[in-house]
Order: C-alpha cells, then structure tokens, then sequence
C-alpha cells in the first residue's frame, strides 16, 4: 500500500490495533507504518477515530478511564504499550500539540520552559538557550522576544499556538502529534502554522489530524483515511487525492459526506 | 427612556442595599462605643487586662480578647489548612469517582452540623481526651477550642478550593501530562498555581468563619480573658465575650460601651482580612 523507499525508515510501526471505550469498539485492526521526517495526514468525518488513533501514539488515552487497547504500537522499535515502557520517556519522544491552544497560565518564558525544568534542567541560562530555541523554531521568537515575562494568556490565538508548538518541541521531542492544530485559528494564523509544519518536517516526524481537506493535501506527504474506525485507505498524499482506490475515500474527498 | 432609567434605579438601589447595610452597622456601633471615648478614654482600650466588673476598678482591656482570638484562629489554621489542602487535591484529582460520591456529601454534611453540637462534642469528647494526653488539670483551652474550629471550618475550605481546582481547565493537565509531566508534577506544577487564588479565597473564607464562631469557642475554651501564645492554656476569644456579656450588662454602661467597642475592633480585624485576601488575589492571580 505504502511506497518501499521509506519501509526501512518507519518512525511508528502499528499492528493489528482496536481500542475500546468501555463496551464500544473506536478502532478496528488499524494497520499503518509511520515514516520518519514526513508529515502524515490523517483524515476522515467527525467521530472516525483519527483522533482516538492519534491519542493512542503517546498513550494520552491512558488519562480516560474505562478504556481497553490491543495489538501493538511500535515506536523506534519499542513496544510502547509494554509494561516495561516507560510512559515519561515515551512522551518526551513524542510531543503534542491539541486542538485548541492551552498555553499554561504562566509567563512566555515559564510555558516554553515547563518541559525541560520538570524533566531536570535547573541552569537559567540552559533553560534561555532552550526558550530561545524553541521559539525560534516555532517561528515566535521575533514577536516575544521582549516580552517573555508577561503571560502567554496575553498573546492572540495564533501566537498562542505557536507558543503551544514551541513548548512541545522544547523537551526534543523526535515525533510532533497535531491535533487539528489550525482548526481554531483565523486564515493568516493558519498559514502560519501550516508554513512551520512544513518547516519542522525536516528535523520531525509530524502527524496532523485534519478536518481540512486542502489542509491536508497542501502539508503531507502521505495520508490517511479514516472511516468509522478503520483505517480505509493509505497512501502518498498526491496518490491518495487523485487516484483514490477505495470508493468511500473518493466520495470523502470529493465532498460527497462528512 | 424613562422606563430604562427606572428600572436601573431598581438595579441600583438592589445594589446598594448591602452597601447601606455595612454603613448603618458601622454608624450604629460607633453611636453606640462613643461615649465610652469620653469616658474612660480609648486608651483603656489598650489595658492588658479584660475586667469589666469589679468592686474596685473596672478594665476594659482588648489584648488578651484580641489575642486569644489570634491564637485560636491561627492554631485553627494550622490544622484546618493542610488537611483541607490535600483533602481538596485528592478529592479533585486522585479520588475515582465512587470514592468521590462518598467523600464529597459527609463532608458537606459536617458544614451543617450547627456549631453547638459541636461544642456537645468538644465538651464531651475532645477536652477530656486533651485533658488526660497532655495531663492538665483541664481540658477547656485553646487548643480544643482550635481543633472544633478547624473541624468547623475544613469543609468550607475543602469545598471552595476542590471548586476552584475542577475549574482548572482540563487542557492545561492533558498539556502538562503531553510533555511527559507525571501526575503528582501536574497537579502541583499546573493545577495547584491555577487554582492558588481560589485556594487563598477558601483560606480565608475558612479563617473568616473561625474568627466570627461563637458558640463552640465559648463552651470549650475555658473563657480565662489573659494574654498567652500557649495553646494549653484557657482563653477567651472576642466573640465569645460579647455572647458572655452582652445579655447581663446595663444599657448604656460602660461596659455596654467596651462591649461595642470589641465587636468595632472584631469588625476591623475581619475587614482586614478581607482587603488582604483581595491583595494576595490580585498579585497571585495576574495570570488568571
């Protein structure tokens, strides 16, 4: 289904995955190999479980009660799900960015520097260089730069969200999960943020949930159709937008429901 | 356009009304202390000794009332707050939600329990148990006193802080928890600083209601009026003295006077409080 020049390359290996909420099935036998340093998209109608699939990545799900997984998830060759995994290592590799943006009620410079210090950084100017960084990286800097002092709650949407990027990638993270990260945000913000995405991709594996079609075709490189809670169809963006094999894709993409 | 203005004079006067009423309580003790600035003078006030009926000489003095209530709300404190602290944290963020179904009702239920029981209870469980674990000759003194007060205000103070801490938005955990945060890092990381200025409000609330308690302080606390910071020691709270005397002395006596000068300077006291809290809120809550 997927191209071979990246099956030697995969960032996150998932086998035969279904999640349940209590007695209700979200996914079914979801079967996918993420590739390293690519954005992949994943899309598909409200309530798919595309979010779900993502939450399972770096075991946000594990926060909800009453919920069951089985099959596996590998990421970087480990068994994520294993009961010798451990949960902080995992989610420092695989940082996160939700839909709506949560900066902490905390200055600029304590949000970007939460990650690091509750991971062990004390030295201020460690911490500096580290806020400096993931500022800059998030494409923030040059508007923040002379007040990181004042509180994030203070900065518009789009730099809010900036901001939430730019906190995620300051514990080094390798893998970005993006949870409808534009859906909340007005058209400039969004290109924006689309124009980092396509930026980190070189130094990240970043996997974006969207309800935006455009969206998705733009800033991937594979995407992903979720329907229902299975995986339907898989594939290079610019395959999957133009040839779709699986009727229910094409009528997705085409508009026809969702 | 009249009847716009009609009805925000309608608003307005509702607004007011507790204005007026803190006004007129204020004129009306003041009318009714201020002979005593005349007569024997304001700086009675300031005598270390609280005797206000003697064939001698008569004291009115407000230190040792002042300071039994200061020791018995700041000992009520000490055992109110880190209990209700944890309390709160555990029934907002730890607790699984049967746990919570239990907790949450017997805690409300001991905030309704009317504040003479308690003294019942104070009277008949907690001073003989102070009494023989210290081995005094009387269990009547501050610190049973401080124990029924915290009592009576712990579920004040956990059911305003656990509110305040389920306001915290649930996206600033799932943010803190996505960067590898552990449990224990995010609530006292992100939840507690959140939710501090409503935690600081529920302190107070707490030691509002400790300083103005009547009853349970005048039935287990001994009633000595003296100075002291030792909290095996009987003292008499502010409070207390006015419920004590307030129905056997003459009208218009001086010690009529003394007595409305107490509640003046009670009143001080809790109004203080109050502007502090704000203080504390404005500063901490900048972030809010």
């Amino acid at each position: 289904m997927v191209g071979q020049e990246f099956s030697n390359n995969r960032a996150i290996e998932v086998n035969s995955l279904n999640f349940y909420y209590g007695d209700s099935q979200a996914l079914f036998d979801i079967n996918i190999a993420i590739p390293r340093k690519m954005v992949t998209a994943l899309i598909g109608p409200s309530g798919c479980g595309k979010s779900t699939f993502l939450r399972t990545l770096n075991r946000m799900n594990d926060i909800i009660d009453d919920v069951r997984l089985d099959g596996r998830i590998m990421v970087d060759g480990d068994d994520i799900y294993d009961s010798k995994m451990n949960i902080v290592t995992l989610r420092k590799k695989v940082g996160m960015v939700f839909q709506k943006s949560n900066p902490f009620p905390k200055s600029i410079f304590d949000n970007v520097a939460y990650g690091p210090r509750i991971h062990g950084t004390k030295s201020n100017s460690q911490l500096a260089e580290i806020v400096e960084k993931s500022l800059e990286r998030s494409g923030l800097w040059e508007e923040v730069k002379d007040r990181l002092d004042d509180s994030a709650l203070g900065l518009s949407g789009g730099q809010q969200q900036r901001l939430c990027i730019a906190r995620a990638l300051a514990v080094q993270p390798e893998i970005l999960l993006m949870d409808e990260p534009a859906s909340a945000l007005d058209p400039r913000s969004t290109t924006k943020v689309e124009d980092l995405i396509g930026e980190l991709k070189k130094d990240y594996t970043i996997i974006i949930v969207t309800h935006n079609m455009q969206q998705a075709a733009r800033d991937s490189d594979h995407t992903a159709f979720f329907y229902e809670g299975r995986l339907v169809e898989y594939d290079e963006t610019s395959n999957l937008f133009t040839n779709p094999k699986e009727k229910q894709t094409e009528d997705y993409i085409t508009g026809r429901f969702g | 356009m009249f009847k716009d203005k009609a009805i925000k004079g309608v608003f307005v006067g509702m607004a007011s009304t507790s204005i007026f009423i803190m006004l007129l309580i204020f004129v009306f003790l003041f009318k009714e202390a201020f002979p005593f600035i005349k007569h024997p003078g304001l700086s009675s006030l300031l005598d270390m000794k609280w005797v206000p009926v003697s064939f001698q000489q008569e004291r009115f003095g407000l230190l040792p009332l002042a300071s039994g209530t200061c020791l018995i709300t700041m000992l009520a404190m000490l055992f109110a707050v880190p209990v209700s602290f944890f309390s709160s944290i555990y029934i907002a963020e730890v607790a699984r939600p049967m746990e919570r179904e239990i907790l949450k009702p017997f805690i409300e239920l001991l905030a309704s329990i009317p504040s003479v029981v308690l003294g019942f209870f104070g009277l008949i469980v907690l001073a003989p148990l102070i009494k023989s674990f210290f081995g005094l000759q009387s269990g009547l003194n501050a610190i049973s006193g401080s124990i029924l007060l915290a009592l009576m205000a712990t579920p004040t103070i956990i059911s305003v802080s656990e509110d305040a801490i389920n306001s915290v938005p649930s996206s600033y955990k799932n943010a803190s928890l996505a960067l590898g945060a552990s449990r224990v890092q995010t609530i006292f990381k992100v939840v507690v600083p959140a939710a501090l200025p409503g935690i600081i409000a529920a302190v107070m609330l707490g030691a509002g209601r400790v300083i103005g308690e009547t009853m349970a302080v005048l039935m287990v606390t001994g009633n000595a009026a003296r100075i002291t910071a030792n909290p095996l020691e009987s003292v008499r709270t502010m409070t207390a003295t006015i419920a004590a005397e307030m129905g056997e002395v003459p009208f218009g006596s001086t010690h009529y006077q003394a007595l409305f000068w107490v509640g003046i300077v009670l009143l001080v006291m809790t109004f203080s409080l109050n502007v502090f809290s704000q203080k504390i809120l404005k500063k901490y809550g900048a972030f809010k």
